[in-house]
């Protein structure tokens, strides 16, 4: 058990080492140096720069030295949460991301419940009851989350709202709330606008799940200790709910690890139809303003925080799973 | 004395089960995919796109990159099918411009006055059949005068451009980019996935914990950052090529997943031992051996592969990061729908994400049905 | 001689597949009489399993018990025939575990992996008694240590992947009679287990029908296990049971073509070297290819044209307890013997 622990957590570790490097990249990725990018924007609008200061800023990013050292540098900040300064807001990147890394924590997490939620007591139902017609219309439903990407999902709902209902559908927060400080009233609100954007975000995961889950529990259903249940006289959907539901979570359970960069992915591009202050469309503006460091941070904080909750439902699947705490699986 | 029990008994196979026992594993997997009839409905309609395809420039009928600002925002024409005397000879009315004597712009509406008939193999706009000569008959033209003037199938968009024309277009350039891209992947796939699952040991782990790696990463926003990166200098079809390699490096994983779990459970399958046992050369095994067992499961993971591309190229360009015009793909269609107020508008815009809905669901009941023949017990 | 506790009377189990029916069980009768062994016997896929798992109404879907009687005699006397009641129905609950046990063949599979062995133990014996979590455990515990797993405290606590083989049959074994039933079923025991721990299996069984006074059904392929264990023997073939009586009778005088195969195939010591291993000559045929008339005449050493391979043979009455499904032993035209019907009529 504690040999799979570690293992988890060295390669979460080497993940995000790789995520960083990717990130870093992306910074340096356009052409020219990031210094000059800020030179330019600031004459724009109509501050100079010294050249004695912007020798300074090369130093202090290390722009004139290898680029494994620039890198390590990079790190070096980041490590202490410096994650340098957006191009296009003028502010510390860390002020610009603001609330926005947690909303769509929040939002990916909604998602994820809503995922299991639906999924698998849909995923039980079809498979203990094949070939209904409850089975076949969720076998559609699901091909329909499965079909339709979900930015696709989020226009045509954003144009039905707007077309039959009058309504503008989109946005995480009333008006009012938008801009305020956090209180309970804006928790409440943000509860209130987080269904509709976290069904459309996991529709696709659902499908997937519910096919997993009912091909899973057909299996299951058709082995010995399913029979051995029912001949000690237990009821029959207690058989059921017991025994193979238990079986077949497992390899359920396993998804989770890749739901999650799923969700967040998905997240990105839902946000951006629908207005949501997540870091979607920060991360968009960015990409195509060229704000690298901004744009780096966003996404190394996106990886680090998709490694670290798939690193959390691995110890998950361990908890649930004895054989791997006997040391036997994974 | 000839005896009941003398007569041959009742022969044990008959002629159709004689051909199951000597049939490939690739004829069995026909077979059996025949029975789905989803799947192969599904097959159809995915040959049927292909074909649109290949056939785009002839399906459409007014030069995709035509604009005309006087023309924007034009709904999609009425097709009259039958005459005022009953016969079948459809027909539309042609659009003539009306200054509006309020706002002094120019506005399209039919006139009833002036008839063109649909003709088959109708003149149009000059473009090079399958690349080979050149041409200008298109499938549907007008009996009389030139199809920008009446021959607007689904409307236009806001830049007075035809949207059918565009939407057959870009349907040929969104199926083949997920078509190079599906390449690529199995091409990374396999070869990775081979050498992982043949070779074993520490390659093996070092191959899957980088799958792992990349497989626990949120794909998106790092492909946005490579997408971004595209210096806005290069040519369309730099792009489309930059686009392509970006996108299979999203789908190789999966592949390499099933290549390598087939070489895996292969490699202890006992025909395998028996050719090398008889000497044969480590290629001769992979090639004549191996291969051929697994390649109806590659088929089926390339068929569920493909949507996966194709959602990808769609949502890179729907974000503008991916093809950008004057490239036409279902992604840049769709983003001309993103503003809610132009779709409040110009409703058929949405259109373009029928023939996406539809591909998708095609391919993956496509690949249901393929992997259920390739390996029903899988 | 003793009332019946178990009749079964002409059992059909059929399976409904897209290419046609299996008429895995279709005219099976035997009897089982308290305190005493039966053991049903016949090679793999003549349907010794699906009659065992009719009894208790847990066939697999497709299957279907269509025709027949289950007649259980209950404790107080009174006759339920278990074909007619409701397979997920209360009663028949009850029936499982608490009147009838099952012992599994395959106990790895048989047992579930996510689940401790005393959760999965404590679930039966509370199912047939009001028990609490703690007086259930002890009876749990005592279980345990009847079937002779050692250390029973802890082991109640280990997951069925920590057991060896044996140990996990006994834990089944366990399970079986959790309940306190008055039949215990043992669907081939020990063929998934090594020779030793076989006999130790067998034993065990057998000491547990003395301690509680059992009546037992043993199914097995295994004639030497029959030769050992059983007072009784119901041979089947082809989902019918071809002869039936007790053990001594069967062995040294078989009345049936295909027991007396069966028998003639089992190797011996005492044979003379290097000489060829009887067989039972052909194949099982298939469930879809079901011959005419006597299913066995294929393969029938005996058998007689114009009539095996027309007409089914209905049991007859060999004396007493003795009964024998074969034309040999009919008189079809006299009325000394008096035979079952040639076809059984499906339910209803």
């Amino acid at each position: 058990m504690i040999a799979y622990v570690v293992r988890r957590l060295i390669l979460a570790i080497v993940t995000i080492w790789a995520i960083s490097v990717v990130s870093y990249a992306i910074i340096q990725l356009p052409p020219g140096d990031f210094v000059d990018s800020y030179i330019a924007n600031l004459s724009a609008s109509g501050s100079m720069v010294s050249a004695q200061e912007a020798e300074a800023m090369r130093e202090h990013y290390g722009l004139n030295r290898p680029i494994w050292v620039q890198y390590a540098k990079w790190m070096n900040r980041v490590i202490r949460g410096d994650f340098g300064v957006s191009l296009e807001w003028n502010r510390p990147v860390t002020e610009v991301i603001g609330d926005r890394l947690w909303l769509t924590i929040v939002i990916s997490i909604a998602a994820i419940i809503l995922t299991w939620g639906i999924a698998l007591p849909i995923g039980i139902y079809s498979a203990v009851r094949q070939y209904s017609i409850a089975d076949y219309i969720f076998t559609f439903v699901g091909f329909v989350g499965l079909a339709v990407p979900n930015f696709l999902l989020a226009l045509i709902v954003m144009y039905l709202g707007f077309r039959y209902f009058d309504a503008s559908i989109g946005g995480l927060f009333s008006p009012e709330y938008e801009l305020a400080p956090w209180s309970w009233g804006k928790v409440w609100d943000l509860t209130v606008h987080l269904p509709l954007p976290a069904l459309i975000l996991a529709l696709a995961g659902t499908a997937q799940l519910i096919r997993i889950m009912r091909a899973n529990l057909l299996d299951e259903l058709r082995r010995p200790y399913v029979t051995t249940a029912r001949a000690r006289g237990l009821q029959e959907w207690r058989v059921i709910m017991k025994y193979p539901v238990r079986a077949s979570l497992n390899p359920f359970a396993s998804t989770i690890g890749y739901l999650l960069p799923f969700v967040v992915s998905g997240s990105i591009v839902v946000s951006l139809v629908l207005s949501l202050p997540t870091v979607g469309p920060l991360l968009l503006r960015a990409l195509v303003a060229q704000d690298m460091f901004l744009a780096g941070a966003i996404v190394l904080l996106l990886g680090v925080l998709t490694v670290i909750g798939t690193f959390l439902s691995d110890l998950v699947l361990m908890w649930i799973d004895p054989r791997i705490r006997a040391g036997l699986h994974g | 004395m000839s005896t009941v029990l003398d007569a041959a008994p009742a022969p044990v196979t008959t002629v159709a089960e004689e051909k199951v026992a000597v049939a490939t594993q690739l004829q069995l997997t026909w077979w059996r995919f025949r029975k789905h009839k989803v799947a192969v409905a599904s097959g159809v309609i995915v040959a049927f796109f292909y074909l649109v395809a290949l056939l785009a420039d002839f399906l459409a009928t007014i030069g995709p990159h035509a604009t005309d600002a006087a023309r924007s925002y034009i709904p999609p024409q009425e097709i009259h099918w039958f005459d005022e005397d009953g016969s079948f000879r459809p027909h539309v009315f042609a659009l003539k411009g009306k200054r509006d004597p309020r706002t002094f712009r120019l506005v399209y509406a039919p006139d009833p006055e002036d008839k063109r008939y649909l003709v088959l193999f109708g003149q149009g706009y000059a473009y090079e059949f399958l690349g080979l000569f050149p041409t200008s008959r298109h499938l549907v033209g007008l009996d009389r005068g030139n199809p920008e003037e009446a021959l607007f199938l689904l409307g236009t968009d806001q830049l007075g451009r035809d949207f059918w024309s565009r939407l057959v277009l870009a349907t040929r350039t969104s199926l083949v980019i997920g078509l190079a891209g599906v390449a690529l992947s199995l091409f990374l796939g396999v070869l990775l996935g081979g050498i992982s699952g043949l070779y074993g040991g520490w390659i093996d782990t070092v191959i899957q914990r980088l799958i792992e790696i990349l497989r626990s990463i949120p794909t998106i926003p790092l492909w946005m950052g490579l997408a971004a990166a595209l210096p806005a200098s290069w040519s369309v079809l730099q792009i489309y090529l930059a686009i392509t390699v970006i996108i299979s490096l999203i789908g190789w994983t999966e592949l390499a997943r099933v290549v390598r779990g087939r070489f895996l459970s292969l490699r202890e399958e006992d025909f395998v031992t028996a050719a090398e046992l008889a000497g044969a050369s480590r290629m001769r095994i992979i090639f004549r051996h191996m291969v051929p067992s697994f390649l109806s499961h590659i088929i089926a993971a390339v068929s569920l592969a493909l949507p996966a591309m194709i959602i990808s190229e769609t949502t890179l360009s729907f974000l503008g990061l991916g093809l950008r015009p004057p490239a036409i793909s279902w992604g840049v269609l769709l983003q001309d729908a993103q503003n809610i107020q132009a779709l409040g508008i110009a409703p058929w815009l949405l259109l373009a994400a029928v023939p996406v809905i539809v591909v998708i669901l095609a391919f993956n009941f496509l690949g249901d049905g393929l992997r259920d023949a390739a390996d029903p017990y899988g | 001689m003793a009332e019946p506790i178990l009749s079964v009377r002409g059992l059909q189990t059929w399976f409904h597949q897209d290419e046609g029916i299996v008429r895995a069980v279709d005219g099976a009768s035997f009897d089982l009489e308290p305190g005493r062994t039966l053991g049903i016997v016949g090679e793999s896929g003549c349907g010794k399993s699906v009659t065992a798992r009719s009894i208790l109404r847990i066939v697999e879907r497709p299957g279907r018990v269509e025709g027949g009687q289950i007649l259980l005699r209950r404790a107080d006397g009174r006759v339920t025939d278990l074909a007619r009641l409701d397979g997920q129905g209360r009663e028949m609950r009850a029936i499982r575990g608490g009147e009838i046990g099952y012992v599994f063949q395959e106990p790895m599979s048989s047992l579930s992996s996510f689940h401790t062995i005393g959760n999965q133990l404590i679930e039966a014996i509370r199912l047939h008694a009001a028990l609490g979590k703690r007086a259930a455990r002890e009876r749990g515990v005592e279980l345990l240590s009847l079937v002779g797993i050692p250390r029973p405290a802890q082991r109640i606590d280990s997951y069925s992947f920590e057991l060896s083989g044996g140990l996990r049959q006994r834990v089944m074994i366990a399970l079986a009679l959790a309940a306190e039933p008055r039949i215990l079923i043992a669907d081939e025991p020990t063929t998934a287990l090594d020779v030793t721990t076989q006999a130790q299996i067998l034993d065990l069984i057998r000491r547990l029908q003395d301690e509680r006074d059992l009546a037992v059904i043993l199914i097995t392929h295994d004639m030497g296990v029959i030769a050992e264990m059983t007072d009784d023997v119901v041979v089947m073939y082809l989902g019918r049971d071809v002869e039936r009586g007790p053990v001594d009778a069967i062995f040294h005088e078989p009345k049936h073509p295909y027991t007396r195969s069966l028998l003639r195939s089992i190797p011996s010591v005492l044979a003379t070297p290097r000489s060829r291993l009887r067989t039972v000559e052909g194949s099982i045929p298939h469930p879809y290819n079901r011959p005419a008339g006597c299913p066995f005449h294929p393969r029938c050493p005996d058998a007689m044209p114009g009539l095996c391979e027309r007409s089914l043979p209905g049991a007859v009455a060999l004396g007493e307890r003795r009964e024998a499904s074969c034309f040999l032993h009919e008189k079809p035209a006299s009325g000394a013997t008096a035979p079952v019907p040639t076809l059984l009529e499906p339910r209803a």
